[in-house]
């Protein structure tokens, strides 16, 4: 039986995974940038190995995440900074077992509500607050916090763990 | 993202291409709410087949057009859904707010 999934993010919580930069993109606040994001943050999703539906959740949320810092944090002012790192977690030094994919954002812009950081019920039929819904649904792990005068926004999606089959040979 | 007008069976159908995120959603949004509440066309037809990507701002577009349609006595109706347009849908739980067809066929008949 498979436990909850609040019981499962806790335990994912509590294990620290290494990690390894895949990539680190500074950009703007210039929504033309976000279609080159979603296609390089797809590569990434690739190169930790996660399933196509898995890839384009995390595309998704970063894309939202971003659209968010643009429209929220920089009230859609155009050049101001976006630092966006990608990270490849691992589950234990050796390198085996890839647990995941790490993205955190910074961003300099207001400092974020954590009150408008609900969501919205999604009975309630009008425009607005479906991103933060996207990506609290698609990320095992969605962290805001405010550092330095910046936001801090950290999403991880783990891998869910490969059958023993699937195991490459050696292992 | 391309949107293009066309006229099928005295039906105003958009033909809407590309990526629906939030550097393109604001001209969509535009188009619809121009066509739906200046023009007040009682029945307009979005045609979402080669839609390869659609964020939050776009189905809030959609929503305000549905919206605006709604109020104004008319009909916005969807079709040809993407496989990655009809999962954000489905997330945001609005499939069932909309009319939505698989065809144009269907969409006209309707």
């Amino acid at each position: 039986m498979r436990a909850p999934k609040s019981q499962k993010k806790h335990n994912r919580q509590e294990t620290r995974p290494y990690a390894e930069l895949l990539l680190r993109l500074d950009l703007e606040s210039n929504p033309e940038a976000l279609c080159m994001v979603r296609a390089t943050v797809q590569r990434a999703t690739e190169v930790v190995r996660f399933p196509e539906p898995e890839s384009r959740a995390i595309v998704r949320s970063v894309d939202e995440a971003l659209a968010n810092v643009i429209r929220h944090a920089y009230k859609n002012r155009p050049g101001m900074p976006i630092v966006m790192i990608c990270r490849k977690l691992f589950g234990d030094k050796e390198k085996k077992n890839v647990r995941g994919l790490e993205v955190i954002i910074e961003d300099s812009g207001i400092a974020v509500d954590p009150k408008k950081l609900q969501g919205r019920p999604l009975e309630e039929i009008r425009p607005g607050g479906l991103g933060l819904h996207f990506m609290k649904q698609s990320m095992d792990v969605v962290e805001f916090r405010r550092n330095n005068g910046k936001n801090l926004l950290r999403m991880v999606k783990y891998l869910a763990p490969s059958r023993p089959e699937e195991k490459p040979e050696g292992e | 993202m391309q949107i293009v007008p066309r006229n099928a069976q005295g039906t105003l159908i958009f033909d809407i291409s590309g990526d629906i995120d939030l550097a393109h959603s604001p001209a969509m949004r535009k188009v619809l709410l121009g066509e739906i509440k200046e023009k007040r066309t009682p029945k307009v037809l979005l045609n979402l087949k080669n839609v390869r990507y659609i964020d939050s701002s776009g189905i809030a577009s959609l929503v305000e057009g549905l919206k605006a349609s709604r109020d104004s006595g008319g009909r916005l109706i969807l079709f040809g859904l993407s496989p990655s347009v009809r999962e954000v849908m489905e997330l945001s739980r609005l499939q069932k707010i909309f009319e939505i067809y698989d065809s144009e066929e269907q969409a006209l008949a309707s």
